[in-house]
């Protein structure tokens, strides 16, 4: 118990690391909340980026809070993941726009029964 | 929404140690404005160029929060990869398609679509944070893979970490690098019928050039030389006409 408060109260550039972890949580519900209503699909990939981005937050901030320099390399890996992922989906956006000429996710009801 | 945002800003407010700096608070607090108006900006903004930019505006507020936390290497990658490179992208792709029409946002396709988002987001929230508060936030055991000493610079620790530690895992990116590039390509790339009149290939026009004696030599015509094809035979011409009109927006 003594370890974990001490770990609780490490430096994160001296403001505690609770401030950051809810920024996290409300970034991600926000881009969460985006990527539900939201009906172009360009505009949920960047919802997607706003989710990565409050998981970047909160790897930082527990490699500061414990500090492990894990969570720094985690972030790193999750760039590339990212990236990666950006790649691959606007290919995929930009194939269907070929074929449908619309980038709203409603149209794409192929495979609808 | 922004009912559980208060509520989980005021469960960390009453547990915080005011041991900060007047300048740390101010630099925390500008930033973490920034990146939630940023934020926002993107859910709401109705043109997509407008939201790329908000995107943005996010992404720096971030880079903001990793100096603030002593990581001057991932703050920089974060502006080079995110804000260069990602955004970028995404801007190509907006104006390639010419997406960048104004959105109704107003209209709900779906009924009660909302409302179960905001109820559904809400709860998720609610249970982190208040996951968050009753377990300190963060446990577990200190420096596992490595410590964040302030001795050696950021990178010299992070580096070290990657090739030694992590190195497996950084080969396998090379891998997932060279899959997505791959994977871009080979879906961008238009079918090689595409190419004779720049539209999709109907299953008439590849059933034309694939079969028949006759039709082979017209195959032969048309891909040599694209202008022809769209003078050539009527029922080519309907169907190309059809297939621009269904391009144009």
């Amino acid at each position: 118990m003594n370890s974990m408060t001490a770990a609780t109260t490490a430096i994160n550039g001296n403001i505690s690391g609770q401030w950051y972890l809810a920024l996290a949580a409300v970034l991600f519900a926000i881009g969460a909340f985006g990527l539900l209503i939201r009906r172009n699909v360009l505009v949920m990939f960047m919802c997607v980026e706003l989710m990565l981005n409050a998981a970047n937050l909160t790897f930082v901030t527990f490699a500061n809070m414990l500090h492990d320099i894990g969570g720094q390399v985690l972030v790193f890996f999750v760039l590339v993941v990212a990236a990666a992922e950006v790649v691959v989906g606007l290919g995929i956006v930009v194939a269907i726009f070929r074929r449908r000429a619309s980038a709203t996710a409603d149209d794409f009801h192929l495979m609808k029964g | 929404m922004m009912a559980a945002a208060v509520h989980g800003v005021l469960l960390a407010a009453a547990t915080a140690t005011g041991h900060a700096s007047a300048v740390d608070w101010g630099t925390f607090g500008v930033a973490a404005a920034i990146v939630l108006s940023g934020a926002i900006g993107v859910v709401i903004a109705r043109n997509p160029v407008h939201g790329a930019l908000m995107l943005v505006m996010t992404l720096f507020g971030i880079a903001v929060l990793f100096v603030l936390q002593r990581d001057d290497f991932l703050a920089a990658v974060q502006v080079i990869v995110y804000a260069g490179a990602i955004v970028v992208l995404f801007l190509f792709v907006i104006m390639f398609l010419g997406v960048d029409r104004e959105e109704n946002i107003a209209a709900e396709p779906l009924r009660g679509q909302r409302p179960l988002a905001v109820a559904l987001v809400a709860l998720g929230v609610t249970g982190l944070l208040l996951l968050g508060e009753v377990s300190k936030w963060a446990t577990g055991a200190p420096s596992v893979a490595g410590s964040t000493d302030s001795s050696t610079s950021n990178v010299a620790q992070l580096g070290t970490s990657v090739y030694t530690t992590y190195l497996f895992p950084f080969e396998i990116t090379s891998a997932l690098l060279v899959i997505a590039v791959v994977g871009a390509v080979a879906l961008a790339r238009r079918p090689p019928m595409a190419d004779l009149s720049r539209v999709p290939a109907t299953d008439q026009q590849i059933a034309a050039a694939a079969g028949g004696d006759n039709g082979d030599s017209e195959g032969d015509d048309d891909r040599a030389a694209p202008d022809d094809a769209a003078s050539g035979t009527g029922d080519t011409t309907a169907e190309t006409e059809d297939a621009h009109q269904e391009l144009t927006p």
